[in-house]
């Protein structure tokens, strides 16, 4: 057991068990922090599988905005403040068939994919993986398309988000 | 070879020499180098208390601190030692999970920004860094961006209304400064050439604050609100919010999340040195790079106390307006006048930085004021002309409350 792989199996764990609170939670708010914990495992994941990028960016959107809106969602909803809440309502059990039938669908999608062989050494990393990240995403030929649609679509949720909380002036 | 390397090499070979393996060599010398790092940044916390309260007093045209140690020097020993005695008041009904963890998850993640400064040059030994990370321009913003996280635990844990309108602001204002934050950082890593807080310091071969004088600025007004100073401090001030999201802690818990306040500035002084003030290196002093390096980001604190002292607080709707209507897109156009600009010499004459790195830095600054007059005549006019709305109004009004009478 490599260092690379201890700490890849600690840091999985640690996600693991944070993301199976976040859905056992009493309380909403603990769910929303154990969904942080979650998020910033998965950033250690990726740093130490050698993607420093990915890892600062994931802490830096998924747990500096992200996260903190759903935190001021749960904060902004009324009654949330009493822990005992019924936690299963009348959907209860199409969730279940629905989350099984998940479940067998991504269990064979990992199965059918083919993994490199288990114990051989991880592959290196270019040294300018960064440089060839930011050249991909501009090239003509590889990303730059599902690139600037990412981007268009990110300021039509801006403007809609503007456009549906702005004020309503009197009479509208 | 400068002292701190040599006393590192001696302490390998000491290890070495007793037989250890070279595994836990690098992580005794992981360890203690991470230890260093958090003693510096607690001592300079330390001073840095001290150093406030006597620059504000003088500003204040008094003496500041005088009675514990010769010039007040020992105040801040004074104060951990009260500290330390206060009892821990836990409010009824708080959440003691979120309660203690939201000061010591912000100490951490202020703390955290210190690893990736360099405080020195590469003598043989690897720069004087915690680690080089490649991307550390944004390990530095993420570091900030997880003690937002710390602020909202903070508040909630309290189990207080004020506390937690307090948080809301809070986070109103930090995840908005977030934003001309990165964009000025944009800018930097683009004349750079990397992300690389080590290879940014020796990229600068004119000091970069001369010909992106705008960035550093945005960077620098962004920083003083993303850490909570004033005139920003409407978060904790006691006129306003009578002490913000920290209103239910007492004794340790608030040192830590002064500590944390603090460090955080410390930490803000010292990226601006690192990234615009060419770090450790500009001028050069041989072997004691970062002594050279502290003393900066000590003169850019001083700058952080005397905005301080001198500036009264913004209004919460106030600051969102300056940053939403004015920084955010002086940000924008910034990163693409620096874009067009530096790209433009590189083709027509051939000056980078590298090449011709004072004729390059003259006509950055150049553009830079340009743009700089610009925005600020943009809104010098809008001022002006919000003036005469407001005088035409009040002109109005007094003449229907003439006739009406």
């Amino acid at each position: 057991m490599t260092a690379q792989q201890g700490f890849f199996v600690f840091f999985s764990l640690v996600t693991l068990i944070a993301g199976l609170r976040v859905v056992t939670a009493r309380n909403l708010f603990h769910a929303a922090i154990w969904l942080v914990l979650a998020l910033a495992g998965v950033a250690a994941l990726f740093a130490v599988l050698d993607a420093g990028l990915l890892a600062a960016v994931q802490v830096l959107i998924y747990i500096g905005a992200i996260a903190i809106l759903i935190i001021f969602a749960i904060m902004l909803t009324r009654g949330m403040m009493a822990p005992e809440r019924r936690r299963l309502n009348s959907w209860s059990s199409t969730g279940a068939v629905v989350s099984l039938v998940l479940l067998i669908v991504l269990v064979q999608a990992i199965i059918a994919f083919p993994w490199a062989t288990p114990g051989a050494a991880l592959a290196e990393p270019p040294a300018d993986s960064v440089v060839t990240l930011g050249k991909a995403l501009v090239d003509p030929n590889q990303f730059v398309l599902p690139f600037e649609l990412a981007s268009v679509l990110l300021l039509v949720a801006l403007i809609g988000g503007i456009f549906v909380a702005r004020e309503r002036r009197g009479g509208e | 070879m400068d002292p701190f390397s040599s006393i590192a090499v001696a302490l390998e070979n000491l290890l070495a020499s007793l037989g250890f393996a070279d595994w836990l060599i690098d992580l005794i010398m992981a360890v203690l180098r991470s230890a260093i790092l958090g003693t510096v940044a607690l001592l300079a916390f330390m001073f840095l208390t001290w150093l406030e309260r006597k620059l504000i007093g003088r500003m204040q045209d008094r003496l500041g601190p005088t009675y514990a140690g010769p010039i007040g020097i020992l105040q801040p020993i004074a104060d951990g030692i009260k500290t330390l005695t206060k009892e821990i008041v836990v409010p009824k009904g708080a959440d003691r999970w979120i309660y203690f963890s939201g000061p010591i998850l912000a100490a951490m993640a202020a703390l955290a920004v210190f690893a990736v400064i360099p405080f020195g040059p590469d003598t043989g030994n690897g720069p004087l860094v915690g680690t080089a990370l490649n991307v550390g321009l944004v390990y530095v913003l993420a570091a900030g961006a997880a003690g937002i996280v710390a602020t909202i635990m903070a508040g909630w844990g309290s189990n207080n209304k004020f506390a937690v309108l307090g948080t809301f602001r809070a986070v109103a204002q930090l995840i908005s400064y977030e934003v001309p934050q990165l964009l000025s950082l944009v800018a930097v890593a683009m004349v750079a050439g990397t992300m690389d807080m080590v290879k940014i310091v020796d990229a600068q071969t004119v000091p970069f604050i001369f010909p992106l004088f705008v960035t550093a600025l945005l960077f620098l007004i962004s920083g003083v609100a993303e850490s909570g100073r004033s005139p920003f401090d409407l978060l904790e001030a006691d006129s306003e919010i009578v002490a913000g999201f920290h209103i239910e802690y007492s004794a340790m818990m608030f040192a830590l999340v002064q500590m944390a306040e603090y460090i955080h500035a410390f930490a803000i002084s010292c990226i601006v040195v690192t990234v615009f003030l060419n770090g450790w290196a500009w001028p050069f002093l041989p072997g004691l790079a970062p002594i050279w390096f502290l003393v900066k980001c000590f003169a850019v604190f001083f700058i952080l106390i005397w905005f301080r002292g001198t500036l009264p607080r913004f209004r919460i709707d106030q600051m969102m307006a300056f940053n939403w209507q004015f920084m955010v897109p002086l940000a924008l156009v910034n990163v693409i006048v620096v874009a067009v600009v530096d790209r433009a010499l590189s083709d027509a004459a051939g000056w980078t930085s590298a090449s011709q790195p004072w004729g390059w830095g003259l006509v950055m600054f150049a553009a830079n004021a340009v743009m700089l007059l610009a925005a600020l005549g943009l809104m010098s006019l809008k001022g002006r002309e919000a003036r005469m709305r407001d005088a035409e109004k009040a002109r109005s009004q007094s003449a229907v409350a003439a006739t009406g009478r």
